[in-house]
């Protein structure tokens, strides 16, 4: 597994199909616009360099101002050229809303989201566990996140696995992404959220299905529970040294945090932590 | 004192100390030179009071141009930081003043660089172009300036006592809210511009009312030339547009002083609605911005080229169609809200159709620039700089226009590569091409052109230096406001960023410079004709720098490139022209009241920024005192006699005479 971030690891070298897909739109989109830009860029210079003041061999035309065949080709270019690049823009915002199921034969896994104070935490709502800083998925499975904050907004935002999405409080949004292979990828929150922003960052762990099955049971066998208690306490401002796992979840912790009153509910003074409701390191 | 004590002076942070002792040294050297030199009462009598358009807009630019530096600061600070705080490196900037300076960075060079110098540029040149003698409302004019000066200085102000927003240029909430953002920099970024905001919107409608009211007589709108047009558009857009700004702080302001619920996280508050709305305002705002420079680029590239603007008619309708189609995509600005594939592919097609006008502009210009016989002067470098540079940052935005490539785009540093490309490849250069054309107007004398050229080189250079790494980082999937980064890949693209700044800081040292040393050899650069490109529009038929009603006779307008057909004309015809006679003519007088309103203004901002009630009501108290006193003024004008007019008049060249 690669563990350093490299060169190479961003939207440009996709890992899933919805990134893979945002990445041929992006060349594309750069290439049709490049035909344009290329030319006047160079007409740019060449016309200067051509009519400059001291080339006498340049027809001086004083009074030329007005071609209306030249006017109408320079409202046609820019027309045509946004025409179609409005058909890619209306085609893709559909084929690549961030709502939209990825089919596939292999049954979606269901992720919920929560930005907090500078952490993201990831409950998988059918298998009751939960982490945080730390996403571990299935390879080649379509993943169904259901996304919110807890505290001010986000976005969350995997640059391999294409399209982020922002997180906001007392809202729910939706994004469906996919890892073909297994590996690591980093994931970041691209919305400025105070002072520990820039660590709020998190690793996608891409492992075959076995492997997460296995993950899966050694991540309840840790234990710790993620109730109102801890999440209160994991709530707090603050960023955290390592990722860790919950392995058991209260139920309908995600909808209790869009509502708004999980940390309303018990939010313990500072300080103070049940031994039990910590979150499990792990490295 | 409210909230006010010792310890909103920063003793214990030394960075910040000791900008704030550079601030206040660099203020109170310049307040004892003035006052050594006995310049007091010029000073008073010829600027700070003075109404005249001329002087307001040298005010407007010179304000630009200290910010312009004070911006440039926070920027290298932000390079330097980025380029050690790899692989968990820390830098030298800790979050909590890392996060105020890219929120000053922002807010300064918007609001108080980019606007102060467009705003200058307009009030400078839009009478003397549209031939007449003042703006609709003189002594308005320098209420707007006063009000931009008056946040100028609580943001400033802000160094030394208390401390700035951490919150990024436009403060969403809810991290803008009390909750999260307890302290006094969301106060001071929401007052300073709240009170600058005032002065701009006045601005609009002076702008507005002047153009639509008030042009030399013959000079119907498709005479008016193009960066009239421009100014038009973007006077247009701050009426509309202001208003939302200000109301929707109004209502961020309620949330934090009053304990309203408008964008707050708990009670139904809503924070999106504060994301729509300001960039309701915001995107319009980017047009504000671009339009006067689009204009400045058409006056400079026809007037060197020696030939009228390429498709006058065109230019007017891509100007307008702009103006209209900016207040329909403000939503490209959040696709990754989260809304559904039909509202984004809307904005997202709304927003390309603005490359439509924008592209045939550059068309025209191409095509204007064919057939010339182009003076490669400064200004001629800016704008052919701003051709080459501004299709690639139109190209970017374009490209993330396309919903599901802002996906993956959205606040990345390309993203932020994309609007440096297109406000310092658009709007500064086009400052920079407008300050080096009309320099000689406004002072009577050239700046120096090799500095001149040497200056562009350092941004343009520089410019590619610091964005193009962006560019790559964005796609590398670096985003923006990061303190520190974990890819010690990203390092060697930051380095060279940080080369690009020192770059351009070349380019400002030089700008400096070239203002010296062009002060200090004025006189062998004295421009007596008034006309020294050869132009083409009003401004240049009158003396430089232009007596206070600009023209002793209202010149008569018979087509777009009015002067230049002044000046063929009486080449080719030695019969002397049928010139009215001349008459007395009524100036209005200089006036405090700006300078006043904005006093209290700032005591108001300052009092209500740190909970003092009473001084906030002690301010409030002066700026409609002001007004009252203003209003019931017996004598506002005073008369420039004939014989002054003729005095003048005859000691001038006749127009043309240096061509």
């Amino acid at each position: 597994m690669q563990s350093a971030w490299t060169w190479h690891a961003g939207v440009l070298d996709p890992q899933g199909p919805i990134g893979a897909a945002e990445r041929t739109i992006l060349l594309n989109a750069t290439a049709i616009m490049l035909a344009v830009i290329v030319p006047v860029i160079v007409l740019t210079l060449v016309f200067a360099w051509w009519f400059r003041s001291g080339n006498r061999s340049a027809r001086y035309l004083p009074d030329w101002s007005y071609s209306g065949r030249i006017e109408l080709v320079t409202w046609s270019i820019p027309a045509l050229i946004i025409m179609f690049l409005g058909g890619i823009a209306w085609i893709s915002a559909h084929a690549l809303d961030p709502h939209r199921p990825i089919r596939s034969a292999v049954a979606p896994i269901d992720i919920e989201v929560v930005s907090l104070d500078w952490k993201w935490l990831f409950i998988y709502p059918e298998q009751g566990i939960a982490g945080v800083n730390r996403l571990v998925v299935p390879a080649g499975t379509p993943i169904r996140f259901r996304l919110t904050s807890a505290s001010v907004m986000n976005s969350f935002f995997v640059p391999q696995l294409g399209s982020q999405i922002y997180t906001m409080p007392h809202m729910t949004t939706r994004l469906n992404l996919q890892a073909d292979r297994p590996g690591v990828y980093r994931g970041l929150s691209a919305q400025f959220s105070g002072d520990g922003f820039s660590d709020m960052r998190f690793d996608v762990v891409a492992v075959p299905s076995d492997a997460f099955a296995q993950w899966l049971a050694t991540t309840r066998a840790r234990g710790g529970m993620l109730d109102s208690a801890s999440y209160a306490h994991l709530a707090q401002p603050g960023t955290l040294a390592a990722p860790g796992t919950f392995g058991s979840v209260a139920p309908q912790l995600f909808e209790t945090v869009v509502m708004g009153d999980a940390t309303a509910a018990v939010m313990p003074p500072a300080g103070h932590s049940s031994g039990d409701s910590a979150p499990r390191s792990v490295n | 004192m409210g909230k006010l004590t010792w310890a909103a002076i920063p003793f214990d942070q030394p960075i910040q100390m000791a900008a704030s002792v550079l601030v206040v040294v660099a203020i109170a050297a310049i307040l004892a030179l003035v006052t050594s030199k006995g310049w007091w009462p010029y000073v008073w009598r010829e600027w700070i009071t003075s109404v005249d358009h001329k002087r307001i807009g040298v005010m407007y630019v010179l304000l630009g141009l200290v910010m312009l530096v004070r911006g440039f600061i926070d920027a290298i600070m932000m390079r330097s930081q980025l380029a050690i705080a790899a692989r968990g490196a820390q830098g030298y900037l800790p979050p909590e003043h890392y996060n105020q300076i890219f929120s000053s960075h922002g807010t300064i060079m918007i609001f108080f660089v980019a606007m102060p110098f467009v705003i200058g540029l307009m009030n400078l040149v839009l009478p003397l172009q549209l031939g007449i003698r003042d703006v609709a409302f003189p002594t308005l004019n320098s209420v707007s300036l006063w009000l931009t000066a008056a946040g100028v200085l609580l943001v400033n102000l802000s160094l030394v006592v208390g401390e700035f927003a951490r919150t990024g240029w436009l403060a969403y909430p809810p991290l803008s809210e009390l909750a999260y953002s307890p302290g006094v920099g969301v106060d001071y970024y929401l007052w300073a511009l709240q009170i600058s905001g005032v002065g701009t919107l006045l601005t609009g409608i002076n702008f507005t009312t002047t153009i639509l009211k008030l042009r030399a007589p013959g000079m119907g709108y498709s005479q008016m030339p193009i960066f009239c047009w421009t100014a038009l558009a973007s006077s247009l857009l701050i009426i509309a547009a202001f208003p939302i700004l200000t109301a929707t702080f109004a209502m961020l302001l309620l949330d934090r002083y009053l304990g309203f619920h408008f964008f707050t996280n708990d009670l139904s508050g809503n924070a999106m609605m504060y994301v729509n709305l300001i960039w309701a305002w915001g995107h319009p705002e980017v047009y504000i911005l671009i339009l006067p420079a689009f204009g400045v680029f058409s006056e400079v590239i026809a007037t060197f080229s020696g030939k009228p603007i390429f498709g006058y008619r065109s230019m007017v309708i891509a100007t307008m169609a702009i103006c209209v189609l900016s207040f329909m995509v403000w939503l490209h600005h959040f696709f990754t809200m989260g809304a559904g594939a039909d509202v984004n592919s809307f904005f997202g097609i709304m927003t390309m159709i603005i490359a439509v006008p924008t592209g045939v502009k550059v068309f025209n210009w191409l095509f204007t620039l064919y057939g010339g016989r182009i003076r490669f002067n400064v200004p001629v470098y800016w704008a052919l700089g701003f051709m080459v540079t501004f299709v690639i940052g139109g190209m970017t935005g374009v490209l993330m226009a396309v919903p599901p490539a802002d996906f993956v785009l959205h606040n990345s540093l390309f993203l932020v590569a994309h609007f440096h490309n297109v406000i310092i490849g658009g709007v500064l250069f086009g400052a920079f091409a407008g300050y080096t054309y009309w320099f000689p107007k406004a002072f009577g004398f050239t700046l120096d052109e090799r500095l001149g050229k040497a200056v562009f080189w350092c941004w343009f250079i520089g410019f590619y230096l610091a964005f193009m790494p962006l560019y790559a980082l964005g796609l590398m999937g670096a985003t923006r406001r990061m303190q520190h980064y974990a890819d010690a890949g990203w390092q060697p693209l930051m380095l060279v960023a940080l080369v690009g700044a020192v770059v351009i800081l070349a380019g400002l040292a030089l700008t400096i410079l070239q203002l010296v040393i062009s002060i200090r050899t004025r006189e062998r650069r004295r421009d007596l004709t008034g006309d020294p490109w050869d132009g083409r529009t009003l401004e240049w038929s009158t003396s430089s720098p232009p007596p206070p009603w600009n023209f002793a006779r209202l010149p008569q307008v018979q087509g777009i490139d009015a002067y230049w057909e002044v000046k063929h004309r009486r080449k080719e015809s030695t019969a002397a022209s049928a010139e009215g006679q001349l008459e007395a003519i009524w100036v209005p007088k200089s006036s405090a009241i700006g300078f006043v309103t904005a006093f209290f203004a700032v005591v108001m901002g300052f009092a209500l920024i740190w909970h003092i009630w009473w001084m906030a009501a002690a301010g409030l108290a002066g700026i409609v005192l002001g007004a009252l006193v203003h209003a019931w003024r017996v004598e506002g004008e005073v008369e420039i006699p004939v014989e002054t007019l003729a005095a003048l008049e005859s000691a001038r060249p006749e127009p043309g005479a240096a061509t």
